[in-house]
C-alpha cells in the first residue's frame, strides 16, 4: 500500500498541519518529502507483515502490563488563578477562544 | 406505501463518581467555571491520566445488570478531533474492545414485552462546555465538565416506533438509577440521548440511510424528534429525493430537526490505542463480587409484584419506576402484620393519595412528610374496621400537614367507626321510627329506600357507622 499526495493533504488537514507549497533547494515540496517519508514507514510495516502472528494476541501497548486504578477520591484543589494567568485571554473564569460557529 | 421506522439509541449516562474518570478533580454540578478543572482536565503538558476504579465498577454493574459479556481485557483509545472544549485534541474513549458488549434490555410496550439488544457500553470522558454568548465576538470555555466519566450505551437498531424508543430510554433511565451509577438528571445533562433514525418500506430487509439526532434532553423531546424526523424522511423519499446521512439537531421550540453544520470530515476520528493507558484487565473475582452486590432489578421486582403480590402490571410498573418508591411501598407492606397485608390497598394508597400529594407539592418520595409505618397504621385501621375508607382520607390529610399518628388523630377527633351492633341498632331504630311510609315502600320492593336509610344513619353518626353493618341491620329490621 502506498499513499498519494492527496492522502497527505487530507492527513495534514485532519491534523491541522499547515502545508507549505514552495520547493526546497532540491526542488521538492513539503508534501512530496512527507509522501516519501510516510511511504517508507508503510513499506517498513509491509515488511513486518511477513512475520508469523497467527497464534499471537495483538498488544494494545508496548508494555506487557496492566492498568493501575486509583480510588474515587477528590485529590485536586482549585488552581484557577494559576491556570488563568498563563491563558491568552480569560473572562469571568472562562477561557476565551476564537468564536466557534455552529 | 407503508413505511417502517428503524431506531437505534446512543445514551450517554454520566457516572455518579465523586472525582473525574482520569483525574482527582471534583465532578460536582454547578461549580464556578473552571474551578473543578485540574492540570489533567485542561491538558497541560506532561500530565498522565489514571483511571478511576469506581467508574470501572459502575460500568461493570451496568454490564452485569443487562446480562452482557464483560470483556476481560478492554482498551482505551484516542478519538481525535479539534474543538475548543476538548483541550487535548482527542477524547479518551473505547473503540475496538469496550468494557461491556452484547447485553439486552426488556421493555414494556403497548404490544407487550420486547427485547432490545445493547451492542456495547464503553467508558469515556466528557468534554467541556462552550458558551456561545457574546464575549466580544469570542467563545467562552468552561472545562469543569471535561473528564467527567460517561458510560456510552449503544443499542442495536431494534426499535420500530417513537413509543418503543421512549420505553427503551425510560427503562434504561430507571435501571441506571436502581444501580445507583447515574443520577439520571436530564436537565443537568446526566442522561443524554442521541437517536439514529431511518425509514424503509415495510417488509424491506435493508435499512434506509439514517440520520443522527442530537440534543434530546427529555423523553418528550425524544418522542417528538423521532416523529418529526420520520415524517421528514418519508416526505423526502416520496417526493423523489434521497436521504443524506448527517447529524441533525432537535429544536424543541420549533419542534423540528435541522441539519447541523457538519464538522468537516468529522467522522475521520483516527482512533488508536492511547499509549498513556495500559489495557484494563478485569479480574473474574471482581465481577463475582459485583454480581453478588447487585440489587433486585426493576424487571425482576415488577415481575415479583405481579406474581407474588398479585398487583396488576400497571401498578407494578408505576411502583417500580424508582427504587425509592418501591422501597416505600415495601416498607408499608412490611409494617403490616401478615393477616393485614393487602398489597393492592397499599398500592392504591401510595399511587393515589401519597403520589398525588407529592406531585401537588412538587416533592420527591424521599421528602414525604409521612413515614411508611404511619401509612401502614392507617391502613390497618381500615382493615380492622375501626375507620371507613373515607374517614381514612380525612385522617390522611391531617397526617400530611402534621406529625400526628393515625391512632392519635382517630382518638382526638372521635372518628372511630361505630361497629358496636347494640349502639347501631339503637340509632337505626330511632331513624326507622319516624319513617313508616318509607318502610312500607321498601317492603313493596323499592330497594332504593335502603340507601336513603343508610344515608340517614351516616348523617346521624357523622359518617362513622360501619357501612356493612348498617346495611345488615337495616335489612333485618325492615324485613316484612
Amino acid at each position: 500500500m502506498s499513499l498519494t499526495s492527496d492522502d497527505v493533504y487530507k492527513i495534514a488537514h485532519l491534523a491541522r498541519i499547515e502545508v507549505n507549497n514552495s520547493t526546497d533547494e532540491a526542488g521538492k515540496t513539503e508534501v512530496s518529502v512527507w509522501l516519501d517519508q510516510l511511504n517508507s514507514i508503510l513499506g517498513l510495516i509491509e515488511q513486518m507483515q511477513v512475520t508469523e502472528t497467527e497464534n499471537l494476541d495483538p498488544m494494545a501497548h508496548a508494555l506487557d502490563s496492566v492498568l493501575r486504578l486509583r480510588e474515587d477520591e477528590v485529590t485536586e484543589s482549585d488552581h484557577l488563578d494559576a491556570f488563568q494567568a498563563i491563558a491568552p485571554e480569560v473572562e469571568a473564569g472562562l477561557y476565551l477562544v476564537p468564536k466557534v460557529i455552529e | 406505501m407503508e413505511w417502517e421506522v428503524v431506531i437505534g439509541l446512543e445514551v450517554h449516562a454520566q457516572l455518579a463518581t465523586r472525582s473525574k474518570i482520569f483525574s482527582g478533580a471534583a465532578t460536582a454540578y454547578g461549580a464556578a467555571p473552571n474551578t473543578q478543572a485540574c492540570a489533567i482536565d485542561i491538558a497541560l503538558p506532561g500530565v498522565l491520566p489514571v483511571l478511576n476504579r469506581e467508574a470501572v465498577q459502575y460500568a461493570l454493574r451496568f454490564g452485569l445488570a443487562i446480562g452482557a459479556k464483560i470483556n476481560p481485557k478492554s482498551i482505551f483509545a484516542r478519538k481525535n478531533y479539534f474543538y475548543p472544549d476538548l483541550p487535548k485534541g482527542y477524547q479518551i474513549s473505547q473503540y475496538e474492545l469496550p468494557i461491556v458488549a452484547e447485553g439486552k434490555l426488556i421493555i414494556d410496550t403497548s404490544q407487550g414485552e420486547k427485547t432490545i439488544r445493547i451492542t456495547r457500553a464503553h467508558l469515556e470522558e466528557d468534554a467541556g462546555k462552550s458558551l456561545h454568548e457574546d464575549f466580544h465576538g469570542k467563545t467562552g470555555i468552561d472545562l469543569n465538565r471535561a473528564g467527567t466519566p460517561l458510560l456510552e450505551i449503544v443499542s442495536e437498531p431494534d426499535m420500530r416506533s417513537a413509543e418503543e424508543a421512549v420505553a427503551y430510554a425510560k427503562t434504561l433511565h430507571t435501571l441506571v438509577r436502581y444501580l445507583e451509577i447515574c443520577d439520571g438528571n436530564m436537565q443537568e445533562g446526566s442522561f443524554r440521548c442521541d437517536a439514529n433514525v431511518s425509514v424503509r418500506p415495510k417488509g424491506q430487509a435493508e435499512y434506509g440511510t439514517r440520520c443522527e439526532i442530537k440534543n434530546l434532553n427529555s423523553f418528550r423531546f425524544l418522542e417528538r424528534a423521532i416523529e418529526f424526523e420520520t415524517s421528514r424522511q418519508i416526505d423526502l423519499i416520496e417526493s423523489g429525493n434521497k436521504i443524506i446521512q448527517e447529524t441533525r439537531l432537535y429544536d424543541s421550540e420549533r419542534d423540528e430537526t435541522r441539519s447541523m453544520r457538519s464538522k468537516e470530515e468529522a467522522n475521520d476520528y483516527r482512533y488508536f490505542p492511547d499509549p498513556d493507558l495500559l489495557p484494563l484487565v478485569i479480574d473474574p473475582s471482581w465481577i463475582d463480587k459485583i454480581h453478588q452486590s447487585l440489587p433486585e432489578l426493576p424487571y425482576a421486582k415488577r415481575k415479583r409484584y405481579v406474581e407474588k403480590l398479585g398487583l396488576t402490571i400497571y401498578d407494578a410498573s408505576v411502583l417500580t419506576t424508582s427504587k425509592a418508591l418501591a422501597n416505600w411501598f415495601e416498607a408499608t407492606l412490611n409494617a403490616l402484620e401478615d393477616q393485614m397485608k393487602d398489597p393492592k390497598l397499599c398500592a392504591n394508597w401510595i399511587m393515589g393519595e401519597v403520589s398525588g400529594r407529592l406531585n401537588r407539592d412538587s416533592k420527591d418520595i424521599s421528602e414525604c412528610p409521612i413515614q411508611p409505618e404511619s401509612l401502614a397504621q392507617l391502613l390497618k385501621r381500615i382493615k380492622d374496621g375501626t375507620i371507613s375508607g373515607n374517614t381514612a382520607k380525612e385522617i390522611f390529610d391531617t397526617m400530611w400537614s402534621g406529625e400526628e399518628e393515625p391512632d392519635a388523630i382517630i382518638e382526638k377527633k372521635g372518628l372511630k367507626q361505630i361497629s358496636d351492633n347494640q349502639a347501631l341498632e339503637t340509632i337505626i331504630e330511632q331513624i326507622l321510627a319516624g319513617n313508616d311510609e318509607q318502610i312500607a315502600q321498601y317492603r313493596a320492593g323499592k330497594d332504593r329506600v335502603l340507601s336513603f336509610f343508610v344515608g340517614q344513619v351516616m348523617k346521624a353518626t357523622q359518617g362513622r357507622a360501619n357501612p356493612a353493618q348498617v346495611n345488615e341491620i337495616l335489612r333485618k329490621k325492615m324485613a316484612p
